[in-house]
């Protein structure tokens, strides 16, 4: 039997998690050093699968199979595609860098008893949510991420309603019960999501007789599976309704600024910039994987909802008073592009969109965490109480700017290549809505330089006036989450090439070819 | 040689790089530094230029391949170069008046406490320039537009404590973005008509498609010329873009970035020959423009909003000449050159003026300065004998090619467009006879700055004095080196190509209409400024003056339906979000699930217990059932 990396590369964070845990109260620093030498042993797992995986072999590698509950034909069973390796690649990059950012987020406040233990309970369910994602970009048994789905909603639950922000205007006690209000509605709307893909995945067990994506795929593929087109519909819509809510697309969004307004700075980038990538990768794995005539018949409306998405998450961005708030209905905008391009069913449009899940990450990563940084100084999430950060402290608005830069997609920034490959590839099939969302790239730029503007240029206000700038451990979190930008801005080869082929893969699933251009369709 | 173009970008690239991150330790020397790599990609640039003197005309063209940027199956963009006449030309006058740029900066921004960063910024700004005409294919040509507008951002915001600088920078980058969806639009049109992107294939491959798409794909250019070169409707960002300082205007917001419009449409001039529709678009453009700077041009008391009311104007000259195909493709890059030499010199001026009278902008208490400032006033009397179109100077000689263009484009296109060629020509010289007019002539009308300091003019020093000099010397000698003998032309024709165009009337009586044109504006201009005493307070005016003020008005409608419309749309729009989506989300779950009740009476604590007892209810039920079957 093979080393099982993928396994140990899920398991190391998780017993990391443990460990975490199980500090003593009083050596709060060493949990922290803990959890951070885990999350870089995972970081160098992710690049050993990064690197073992061979872009031109099988679409899954490094697979692991083992029974589990035979009964029901249930089995752990992992593999990964290019999209999963890049995904996992972006998750273990990312929590040092949470870890990092949210050094003091946990420090216990000095009313409380000497025996809670916060420190090492934030930590230990930061890694706790690695893992599981981890495992849910590695699950090719629908049970298996399905449970995963599931299960990771307990320690994102946790972390949004016991570690808010405290930088919250106005009592302490209102902001314990908004922050409450946060968790609970994180937690409702994915549970009732999981709720309805739980029934799917029992309908589609009951279709298919087992869980493997694999087989069931090949089976519908050579034709020994066949599935009535309604029940193939139902059984996209449990799923898709349930992955819809976590990606969110709208109307199923209203959760998220609530919880990443709530949640301290590094918790909002593990909800937005990692847990919620496994809805929209559920969507090209499963719903895609499983269900393609009836992912076909949806996307129109699929399509519609996307655009709704970009236009009106920018939108209402624009109006925001919050920071975090403003961030949050951002990354709406550009879960509305990744869908979009997802559903545009062409290899541009689907590469593009994976590309997009990895930049948006770190793009929102590196704006959020500096706006966190911000707002840890001055106490506050509002925009009105700043104005000439620029004057006191030009590192912290030269990062925000950047990260800003990022995520209005600048070339010479990651997220530009993945956004035009989804407008190019939306383009080529739905010139209509291509267009339609090309205004995002000028509704990105109008909410960005709004927020730079009234919190980073201006006279100083009195209340900023002492505001220092980064520090060093700010600065360790900052600089490489930029260059990894501007890498991938410049020369995103290592990603596109592991990309690539498992996007063929996908559209062959869904039995689709790009459109040819006008001038050789001519000949 | 060819390996040396990534140079040309690569040294200010640097230059940027180290200047941005290298911190306090080169405050004292990051100016030199700055301006030694934009003087090394000048050198490389006259090394090519003078290598490519030596190849045969067809053979000119220099390619350089780095690596490939994006590969997606179908879809392949590279970092690739292409350095043929067209791109050596915007080299030369890039990194040429870049360096002077350089230079007179190290003087203007002397005092200020952040002139390493302004010198970063400067540098980034020449890179993304070259970049832009140095790509070999549309999308890395759309890696240094953006990268030139995010340079304009951070120059024209540079003194970021000032909110009306904050704004203008916003603005610009805003205006621009909304030209850069044209752009965007035009490459997805190019991939999905000719399935790339790059010039070579794109270029060849245009006759055939069909001459919709072409119109189309030209169009969307044009939009995108529109942002970046100010043109009628995106033009409103260039007046308030001169919250910067005046090196960068001079630099950015007259000699080179604002021209990359013309560039572009240059560029594709393949494409836009085949879609006459859209090349009247362009002329028409350019016209409306053209008179629309110049206007606003005549009314402004702001030294550099008056300037760049010209800038507009002059940019619409070379639009217009753009958009006459191959009998004017030649002559709008002539006149973008020619006035990248005066217009820079211009501004250098105004900022040397500027930089004597405690940073007053208002020309109307100005006056007298030509005894104080003997060098800004000759260098600044040159630029405007230039752009005026004096017999013999530059502007003379490019801007009668692109009147003659005009009428020869036949029939009555060809009657209105060189009329308002001609009627431009006659405002152009009456704006500037008004500025030369109100700043160097006439009775000394200074006032006191806010804080009471009265000015006392004096010639600024030489490192800002030089670069004048030596823009006046291109002023003058550019347009006839250039002109006679068709010498530019016969450079750009294996680019653009050429034809001759034949005006229904002689080419000698539409350059006597010109000069004469130029006379009576001169002379209204005297009549009104130089016989006239000026009102220190600006009179009332007429309703147009008024109009002209306020950019005729174009601002305040897209302040009206833009700004205040916007404004309402994103609020009702937080506040449908807050209630509507997220109650009527809510109430359906309600309904279906009775959950969004407990939501709204969370503060009694019971929603969580709900929540958790049902999902820890669920995950138990599955969890046994799993086990025991699995034991």
């Amino acid at each position: 039997m093979s080393f099982p990396l993928l396994t140990v590369t899920a398991a190391v964070p998780a017993v990391g998690a443990i460990l975490t845990a199980a500090v003593p109260a009083a050596r709060r620093t060493a949990a922290k050093w803990l959890a951070l030498l885990v999350s870089l042993a995972t970081l160098v797992l992710a690049a050993v699968v990064f690197a073992r995986f061979e872009p031109g072999g099988d679409r899954y590698q490094l697979t692991e199979s083992h029974a589990w509950i035979k009964d029901f034909g249930v089995r752990y069973e992992l593999g990964v595609d290019g999209i999963g390796v890049a995904l996992i690649a972006l998750t273990a990059l990312l929590i040092p860098f949470v870890i990092l950012a949210g050094w003091h987020d946990a420090d216990p406040l000095e009313t409380k008893s000497s025996r809670w233990r916060p420190t090492q309970g934030f930590f230990a369910l930061i890694l706790m949510v690695e893992a599981m994602v981890i495992l849910s970009f590695e699950a090719t048994d629908v049970f298996l991420f399905y449970i995963l789905f599931e299960a990771m909603l307990i320690p994102m639950y946790f972390l949004i309603g016991g570690f808010g922000d405290r930088a919250h205007a106005g009592s302490d006690e209102n902001a314990a019960a908004q922050r409450s209000y946060a968790a609970v509605k994180f937690l409702l709307y994915n549970l009732v999501g999981g709720l309805i893909m739980l029934a799917a995945v029992i309908g589609l067990y009951v279709v298919a007789g087992n869980f493997s994506l694999t087989e069931i795929a090949e089976a519908r593929a050579n034709g020994s599976l066949e599935m009535a087109t309604s029940t193939e519909r139902w059984l996209f819509l449990g799923f898709f309704f349930a992955f819809a809510v976590k990606a969110p697309l709208w109307p199923l969004h209203t959760w998220l600024p609530n919880a990443m307004g709530e949640a301290t700075a590094p918790v909002a980038v593990l909800i937005t910039a990692v847990v919620d990538k496994v809805g929209t990768f559920a969507m090209l794995r499963f719903c895609l994987g499983l269900f393609p005539e009836a992912s076909k018949w949806a996307t129109p409306a699929i399509v519609v909802l996307a655009l709704i998405s970009i236009v009106y998450g920018a939108l209402v961005a624009v109006g925001q008073r919050d920071i975090k708030r403003l961030v949050a209905y951002a990354s709406i905008s550009h879960f509305g592009f990744i869908i979009l391009g997802i559903f545009a069913m062409t290899t541009q449009g689907q590469s593009g969109a994976t590309l997009y899940m990895v930049n948006h990450g770190i793009s929102t990563a590196a704006l959020m965490l500096v706006a966190g940084f911000l707002i840890s100084r001055r106490g506050s999430r509002l925009i009105a109480d700043y104005g000439g950060v620029q004057k006191v402290a030009p590192v912290l608005a030269g990062t925000f700017l950047i990260g800003g830069l990022a995520t209005l997609s600048l070339p010479g920034l990651a997220p530009f290549v993945s956004e035009f490959l989804v407008l190019v590839g939306t383009y080529a099939r739905y010139p209509v809505a291509g267009i339609i969302a090309t205004t995002g790239i000028v509704l990105a730029a109008l909410y960005t330089l709004v927020l730079y503007q009234r919190t980073m240029t201006g006279p100083v206000k009195e209340e900023v006036r002492t505001l220092p700038d980064l520090r060093p451990r700010e600065l360790a979190v900052v600089i490489p989450l930029i260059a990894v930008l501007i890498f991938l801005g410049v020369f995103p080869k290592p990603l596109t090439d592991v990309v690539n082929p498992a996007v063929q893969h996908t559209m062959s699933d869904v039995q689709q070819k790009d459109p040819t251009p006008e001038v050789e369709a001519a000949k | 040689m060819e390996n040396l173009i990534a140079l040309l970008v690569g040294a200010p690239l640097l230059g940027a790089a180290v200047l941005l991150c290298g911190g306090r330790r080169l405050d004292k020397s990051g100016h030199w530094l700055g301006t030694l790599l934009a003087a090394v990609s000048f050198f490389i640039g006259l090394a090519l230029f003078a290598d490519m003197l030596g190849k045969g005309a067809e053979d000119r063209a220099m390619h350089q391949r780095l690596f490939t940027w994006i590969s997606v199956d179908g879809f392949q963009a590279d970092i690739a170069f292409q350095l043929d006449q067209l791109s050596m030309t915007f080299v030369l006058l890039i990194t040429g008046v870049g360096t002077l740029i350089h230079v007179y900066s190290i003087g203007y921004m002397e005092h200020d406490e952040r002139r390493r960063r302004f010198f970063g910024y400067l540098n980034l700004f020449v890179a993304a320039m070259l970049l832009l005409v140095l790509a070999d294919n549309f999308l890395l040509l759309y890696f240094g537009w953006e990268g030139v507008g995010l340079a304009s951002y951070l120059l024209i915001g540079f003194w970021q404590h000032k909110p009306t600088a904050a704004t203008a920078a916003k603005k610009a980058f805003l205006v621009n973005r909304v030209g850069d969806m044209g752009l965007s639009i035009a490459i997805m049109l190019m991939f999905t008509t000719f399935g790339t992107f790059a010039f070579g294939p794109v270029f060849a491959a245009t006759d055939e498609a069909s001459e919709g798409k072409l119109t189309a794909i030209g169009l969307m250019l044009l939009l995108a010329a529109c942002g970046k070169s100010a043109q009628v409707p995106l033009q409103s960002w260039l007046g308030d873009a001169m919250e910067g300082p005046t090196p960068v205007s001079a630099l950015i917001h007259a000699a080179t970035m604002v021209t990359a419009g013309v560039y572009l449409i240059v560029r594709s001039a393949d494409i836009f020959n085949a879609a006459p529709d859209a090349q009247l678009v362009v002329t028409v453009v350019g016209a409306v423009t053209l008179l629309f700077g110049a206007i606003v041009g005549c009314a402004k008391d702001d030294i550099k909003k008056a300037l760049a009311g010209s800038t507009m104007s002059q940019i619409g000259y070379m639009i217009l000449a753009a958009g006459l195909g191959p009998i004017g493709y030649a002559f709008a890059i002539m006149h973008l050159v020619t006035h990248g030499f005066f217009k820079a010199g211009l501004f250098l001026g105004a900022g040397s003026v500027m930089h004597g009278m405690n940073d007053e902008v208002d020309m109307r208490r100005y006056g007298g300065l030509r005894k104080y400032m003997p060098v800004t006033f000759a260098t600044f009397g040159l630029g405007y004998l230039a752009i005026i179109g004096f017999p013999g100077l530059s502007g003379f000689f490019s801007k009668d090619k692109i009147i003659e263009a005009a009428f020869a484009k036949g029939g009555t296109e060809g009657w209105i467009l060189g009329s308002v060629t001609l009627l431009g020509a006659a405002i152009t010289a009456y704006y500037m006879t008004r500025v030369m007019l109100m700043t160097f002539f006439g009775e000394k009308r200074w006032q006191p700055d806010a804080e009471g300091h009265a000015p006392h003019p004096h010639e600024s020093p030489k490192s800002m004095t030089i670069p004048m000099v030596l823009l006046a010397f291109g002023s003058v000698f550019a347009g006839a080196f250039f002109g006679i003998g068709d010498r530019f032309v016969a450079w750009l024709e294996p680019v653009t190509n050429f034809e001759h165009g034949h005006p229904p009337i002689s080419a000698g009586a539409i350059t006597g209409a010109t000069v004469a044109v130029m006379v009576i504006g001169v002379g209204i201009a005297y009549l009104q400024y130089g016989r006239r005493p000026v009102p220190v307070v600006a009179p009332r005016g007429s309703l147009l003056t008024r109009a002209a003020r306020r950019d005729l008005l174009q601002d305040d409608f897209n302040h009206a339906v833009f700004v205040t419309g916007g404004t309402h749309l994103t609020r009702s729009l937080v506040y449908v979000d807050h209630t509507l989506v997220d109650g009527v989300v809510n109430g359906t779950a309600a309904s279906v699930g009775g959950l969004s009740g407990r939501l709204r009476k969370l503060q009694n604590g019971y929603a969580r217990t709900y929540a958790v007892s049902m999902f820890g209810g669920t995950a138990v039920l599955i969890a046994a059932t799993l086990l025991m079957r699995a034991v």
